[in-house]
């Protein structure tokens, strides 16, 4: 019975990682009568066993290869009884479970700390519905192998997204954010649906693997290709179309926040999984890694010096999260440009592509302390506005210390592990076009000294009367800033064990477009 | 020769996104979503319909010919999801007009701390 068990449960692994989150967010808000504190521990409790369920999941990965699933199919394992697959494939690979194992841990950690932040709130039973929704969203846009099943999932995660956003329903603000943010969701996610669409009426497809062997790169497909880049550059929140970013993530709770961020890295994701899986063969996709570059470039610049002048602390910390998926177009874009290439592909492309993706994880962990370590400060202080607050160093110390780990990592300086992928991505890129590599490094600079002023105006100068009684945070939010800093000096410290466990395996699935479309076809 | 319907459907989706660019009220913006969003249901539509078909629903169809099933499951899907998300922003346009007291974004709080 046990056996039978177990083997039921790894075969409906990719299933059930996003089934658990979806029904335990329709449950959450019916454990209300139990009081709050059922809800949090409902959806701590649930979220935890996605995050086991995923790190079997990635070891299977590893260790046989992709994992895919059939769903509603008598035998998940029988994806195309024709020929042709006829069923929502769910399809899992190194670079998806990276992203799924990335998304999950972050929004665990928010969620442990929301436990405590969100506990005044009277109706917290529904923002953490709509939490474990998020995380079904973001865990079935990185499972799926379909693109009207993507559609799906990313339509799940705006809506609950934008919901978590509005939470502060009292703020004017709030629900500004909330609407731009749905307006520019909702155009995306058309965009998505179009280039679905243009897709679909030439090949009679909806699988990416299946398209992906299909392709015939005729005119529609690259305007469904320009659509669909342009729809997830957009999602992912990359200059132009950042506007975005600064009001959801300034208005969102701290955890939402954190939250946001992986949120919109699943979307880079996306784009990842588009260019690379299915044009990759495109011969024009020189043009289109360009793009992305350039759009990298303008995130990293445009994000650091708006991020200058904020007074806001979660604004600024929202155009710096800008800034930094710079970093990660920039690399898979290098990556990207040279693919067709094999000689400069091994020279520094892979380089490149690995340090793009290990930024990833490594945003999300510096970015979610950063921004849980900002909700800590609203949590005692109350105030978000810089220079309203001073002196809190003495109050706060242990938060004092772990802002500035979360800030020497974001700005790339040693022992952190800001500073093993930026200088993967510098030496790399400097190999492709040294201009890049400059404007990169100027942009941490810039970075630092941003990061420097909040340091001084929070935490040092006079201490202020008005804070006489501001103590350090409870344990339980305390708790996720000291794993992720944990993390954060783990990475940095050993770079090479992590590049070998989790980054190689995802750059090379990545680039392996043989072998994701053959296990469909 | 240029079929009908995918001109109808680039017109509607120029209408949505002159709508989303120009005006300033947020009903209008989305209203301006939803024509897109409906120009798109109906691109969806029309690349399954086959003259003189019926719908893929009969077990003994009268005729050989039938529609395209898949892109009406994906239509209505986008129907569904566009129900929600057209829900949430007509509930935060109400909650901003409880708020500012105007459905015009020139007078929104964060509009003018940026500019």
């Amino acid at each position: 019975m046990e056996v039978g068990r177990e083997m039921f449960i790894i075969e409906h692994l990719p299933a059930l990682v996003i089934a658990i989150p979806l029904l335990a967010a329709f449950i959450a808000p019916l454990l209300k009568r139990f009081g709050k504190h059922a809800v949090s521990v409902w959806s701590i409790l649930n979220l935890s066993i996605v995050e086991c369920l995923v790190i079997v999941l990635g070891y299977r990965v590893i260790k046989d290869g992709i994992q895919s699933y059939a769903i509603g199919a008598s035998i998940p394992s029988l994806l195309s009884p024709n020929g042709l697959p006829v069923r929502i494939i769910l399809e899992v690979d190194a670079i998806s479970s990276f992203m799924g194992l990335t998304s999950i841990s972050i929004i665990l950690l928010a969620c442990i700390y929301s436990a405590c932040f969100m506990k005044k709130y009277k109706s917290v039973e529904r923002y953490y519905s709509l939490l474990l929704l998020m995380a079904a969203g973001i865990m079935g846009m990185a499972f799926t192998g379909d693109m009207f099943n993507m559609f799906v999932f990313l339509e799940v995660l705006s809506i609950s997204s934008a919901g978590l956003i509005a939470f502060y329903a009292y703020k004017g603000e709030a629900i500004e954010a909330a609407f731009k943010y749905l307006v520019i969701s909702s155009i995306s996610a058309l965009m998505v649906l179009f280039a679905i669409a243009l897709l679909y009426g030439q090949y009679g497809l909806l699988n990416i693997a299946a398209l992906g062997a299909a392709f015939r790169f005729t005119i529609l497909d690259k305007i469904a290709l320009a659509l669909l880049v342009s729809a997830f550059v957009m999602k992912c929140g990359a200059v132009p179309l950042h506007m975005w970013v600064a009001d959801a993530y300034g208005e969102a709770p701290a955890p939402i926040s954190a939250s946001l961020v992986v949120a919109s890295q699943i979307s880079l994701y996306a784009l990842f999984r588009i260019c690379f899986t299915l044009f990759g063969l495109l011969p024009a996709i020189q043009i289109i890694a360009w793009f992305i570059i350039l759009f990298g470039l303008a995130s990293m610049f445009v994000g650091v010096t708006m991020a200058m002048p904020q007074k806001d602390i979660k604004r600024l910390m929202a155009y710096h999260a800008i800034s930094q998926t710079g970093y990660m177009l920039l690399g898979v874009g290098v990556g990207l440009a040279v693919i067709n290439d094999i000689n400069a592909l091994n020279a520094f492309g892979i380089a490149a592509m690995e340090g793009g993706i290990f930024h990833i994880i490594n945003h999300a962990m510096y970015k979610g302390l950063l921004f849980l370590v900002a909700g800590a400060i609203i949590y005692r202080t109350g105030t978000k506005n810089l220079n309203e607050m001073g002196g809190l160093g003495n109050r706060m110390p242990i938060t004092a210390v772990l802002f500035l780990i979360g800030m020497l990592s974001i700005t790339g300086l040693p022992p952190f592990n800001g500073f093993a992928s930026k200088l993967i991505i510098y030496e790399s890129v400097f190999l492709f076009n040294p201009i890049l590599s400059v404007v990169a490094m100027i942009v941490s600079i810039l970075t630092l000294a941003s990061f420097v002023k909040v340091f001084y105006s929070a935490f040092t100068g006079q201490e202020q009367s008005k804070y006489k009684d501001v103590k350090e945070i409870p344990a339980i939010m305390l708790v996720p800033l000291l794993i992720l800093a944990f993390l954060i000096i783990l990475f940095g410290l050993f770079p090479g064990i992590i590049l070998k466990l989790l980054v190689k395996p995802a750059v090379q699935a990545l680039l392996d477009r043989a072998g994701y479309i053959g296990v469909v076809v | 020769m240029i079929d009908i319907q995918f001109l109808t459907v680039v017109i509607l989706i120029s209408v949505g996104i002159s709508t989303l660019v120009f005006k300033k009220n947020i009903i209008k913006i989305v209203m301006g979503i939803e024509i897109i969003s409906s120009s798109i249901n109906l691109f969806l539509i029309s690349l399954g319909y086959r003259e003189g078909s019926v719908a893929p629903i009969f077990t003994n169809a009268p005729s050989v010919k039938m529609v395209l099933p898949t892109p009406q499951a994906l239509t209505l899907t986008n129907i569904v999801i566009d129900l929600a998300i057209t829900a949430l922003m007509l509930s935060l346009a109400v909650l901003i007009y409880n708020y500012y007291g105007t459905l015009s974004m020139k007078k929104w709080r964060l509009v003018e701390r940026c500019s």
